[in-house]
């Protein structure tokens, strides 16, 4: 069975994944579906304040999901291999430029190698692939002590440095942490 | 060169820390060969025919005495006492074990080294000039906006796993030395009116298998901006590039299938997203960086040293030396010397532990205890006493380092071919040194003047073959070796893909066919200063095949 974690730990899973021709569950059952089925059937879904996830894949263009943001609770992002990036663009251009505050999860080839990575991109929950050991797995989120690069859990590390008296630039709200 | 800070240090401590576990859990069984092979790549470990090659990155070609030293006990150690130096100056190591490499790593980062994303799909070795910092027609120094992007590409959380590899290559000077026209994004550092600098952005570059040279997508991005407009070409690769055929995943087949103009459409409007967030470049880093630099210490020189002029005119070898491996420097009194690592019996680019030390030496001796390594596999000192030249070539001349073939026919860039890459269709490097062997007189190579002659044991194109004047590929014909040739290509301002002359030709016809071309030139040329190339362009390829297939009639 995958494991769903968070960086601290175990994590109940509340969400069952709905195919496009699977029938609608009794509420209030949490579901994930493709964002074309909760375009055609929001209301069904909604239907009893059920919670409704969005499951992106890599071709998922995140500007086509917008809309639905403020409706959702969750959205998966699926890497149907680890060695496949797109996920990670889209992470942060939910997170940054659409603002989502709420459960990123990844799903699919999720191994404890790309946990850093996933996590600097904005994911907060994270299904594991099968046989990953947990207790690994949480040890990853610490694989580097630092990072250079400007992403969505921090700031370029140039800004961070004690030497770094420039105040950060005016930018749009950068609507996660 | 840059010298790390705590910080640095630590990422490449995790770093090594993280591939010992990784290669633990590969040798347990844990991690299965699929998942270890993207993650040992990232860490610069293919394996080859043979046993792994393991290769270390040499940040935009800079090492100090003491790095190169670490190397050659690398060598001594785990290797079979050499090393090659690469086309994207890093270096090779072909015989290490597999259990050994995390030592290996471990050792390299005691002297600010490491392997990281020397291979794999992700931002490879940042290259640039290897007279970076000391060229006279130097527009903008890039060693500082290299070290800025190495740090930047270095662990990038959301483009290491691209389509395919990616390679950035950044100039300062009028003379592009750093081959920007054929790499993924080429960058070069130009002013604009009021002295500011910014960069000229070019994409889509490459050798390979469709061999192209890049577009100018953007002629000035202002300095402040160049990683968020990084970050903008790579998000729109990353995001659209072909992931369905490895052989059409590379950034040109977009730009290319898109056009260059609406390419650059798209990057400027995800750029307008990005530009002035938080991977704006500060002047505090700027110059915090630059202050990382260790510069050398140059002294007031006069700029012409009377004993090395005297040398000059008595010694037609020294002057000959002079003219070909010795280049000129911004500061008055000092001189630029390339060290040729192209001689008969040695593979292009390789150089023995021994070598490495003694050159270590003359480095410490002469040269500030820095170097350069070159994208033509030389070594360079870059900040000699003028004065000093003529005692620098004696002991060059007693390592057999001072062959003053730099530019010309027997400077020969090559892939380690089908001696040990497991990719290769055919061998490079004895076609190499039989090239080597057949045009040993010296004055021979003179008289022929200016020639770039590059080999690549496959399509993959690592001997730069597309824009050597004279290119050989190896290719596979119903299991046998053979060779195809093009000529007229060439790197720099003028970057071009040379033309096939015909079909391809067996392996003991290749010196054939290179001294034939050679042949026609010289009979054609106008006077002395016409280059090779510049005879191919003025009577096309017509002349030089017809002669190369004469007996095929």
């Amino acid at each position: 069975m995958p494991t769903l974690i968070d960086r601290n730990g175990l994590r109940a899973d509340l969400w069952i994944v709905l195919g496009d021709d699977q029938p609608i569950p009794a509420a209030p059952q949490a579901v994930i579906v493709s964002p074309a089925r909760r375009a055609r059937e929001a209301q069904a879904l909604h239907a009893g304040g059920r919670p409704v996830g969005l499951a992106a894949t890599p071709d998922t263009d995140p500007a086509d999901i917008a809309d639905a943001l403020p409706a959702v609770g969750l959205i998966t992002v699926d890497f149907p291999a680890f060695t496949d990036g797109r996920g990670y663009s889209i992470a942060r251009l939910l997170r940054e430029r659409f603002g989502w505050r709420g459960e990123l999860r990844a799903v699919g080839d999720v191994q404890r190698d790309q946990l850093f990575y996933l996590a600097r991109c904005g994911f907060d929950t994270f299904l594991l692939k099968d046989g990953e050991s947990v207790e690994r797995a949480l040890a990853a989120f610490r694989d580097f002590r630092e990072a250079y690069q400007s992403a969505v859990d921090r700031g370029p590390l140039f800004r961070r440095r004690p030497t770094a008296a420039a105040p950060e630039p005016d930018v749009r709200a950068r609507g996660y942490r | 060169m840059y010298v790390y800070d705590e910080i640095d240090q630590q990422l490449v401590d995790d770093r090594v820390a993280q591939f010992r576990d990784q290669t633990a859990r590969f040798l347990r069984g844990e991690l299965s060969e699929d998942d270890f092979r993207p993650l040992r790549l990232q860490n610069g470990l293919y394996v080859q025919k043979h046993a792994p090659m393991l290769r270390v990155a040499i940040p935009y070609g800079q090492l100090s005495s003491r790095q190169l030293r670490t190397l050659a006990d690398i060598a001594t150690r785990y290797d079979r006492g050499y090393g090659h130096f690469s086309t994207r100056q890093n270096i090779q190591f072909n015989w290490p074990a597999l259990e050994q490499v995390p030592e290996i790593l471990a050792l390299l980062a005691t002297v600010q080294m490491h392997a990281i994303q020397t291979s794999g799909n992700c931002i490879r070795n940042i290259t640039t000039d290897q007279f970076a910092g000391i060229a006279p027609d130097e527009l903008a120094d890039p060693l500082v906006w290299s070290e800025l992007m190495r740090q930047w590409s270095t662990f990038h959380p959301e483009f290491a796993f691209l389509p395919r590899k990616f390679k950035i290559a950044i100039s300062g000077s009028q003379a592009d030395r750093a081959a920007v026209k054929v790499h993924d994004i080429g960058i070069k550092a130009v002013r604009d009116v009021h002295g500011e600098v910014g960069f000229e952005v070019l994409v889509g570059g490459g050798l390979g298998r469709t061999p192209m040279v890049g577009h100018v997508i953007n002629s000035f991005v202002p300095w402040p901006d160049l990683l968020s407009y990084l970050e903008a070409v790579l998000r729109t690769y990353n995001r659209y590039g072909r992931r369905d055929n490895k052989y059409k995943a590379r950034i040109k087949i977009l730009v290319k299938d898109r056009t260059p103009a609406a390419f650059a459409a798209e990057v400027d409007e995800e750029w307008q997203h990005l530009r002035g967030g938080p991977s704006t470049v500060t002047a505090a880093e700027i110059a915090r960086i630059a202050g990382r630099f260790s510069r050398p210490a140059w002294r007031e020189l006069p700029a012409d040293s009377p004993p090395m002029e005297a040398l000059k005119s008595a010694n037609p070898a020294f002057a000959r030396w002079l003219g070909r491996n010795v280049h000129p420097h911004r500061v008055p009194g000092y001189s630029a010397v390339t060290l040729s690592l192209k001689r008969a019996g040695t593979p292009p680019g390789d150089i023995t532990a021994a070598d490495m030390r003694r050159v270590a030496e003359l480095a410490d001796e002469f040269s500030f205890g820095e170097l350069r390594v070159t994208h033509e596999q030389n070594l360079v000192l870059a900040d000699v006493e003028t004065g000093q030249l003529p005692a620098l070539w004696g002991a060059l001349r007693e390592t057999g380092l001072a062959t003053p073939n730099i530019g010309l026919l027997t400077n020969i860039i090559a892939c380690p071919g089908g001696d040990f890459c497991a990719l290769a269709n055919a061998v490079s490097i004895p076609v190499a040194d039989a090239i080597t062997r057949r045009f040993d007189d010296l004055d021979f190579i003179h008289d022929i003047g200016e020639l770039d002659l590059n080999i690549s044991g496959c399509i993959n194109a690592c001997g730069h073959h597309h824009i050597g004047h004279i290119g050989v590929l190896g290719v596979d014909k119903a299991g046998e070796e053979w060779y195809q040739i093009t000529i007229g290509g060439r790197q720099g301002n003028d970057a071009r893909i040379g033309r096939i002359i015909g079909p391809s030709v067996a392996r003991d016809e290749v010196v054939e066919v290179v001294s034939r071309l050679i042949e026609v030139y010289l009979e054609r040329r106008d006077h002395e200063s016409e280059r090779f190339i510049d005879v191919v362009d003025r009577l096309g390829i017509e002349p030089f095949k017809a002669r190369v297939y004469a007996h095929a009639d």
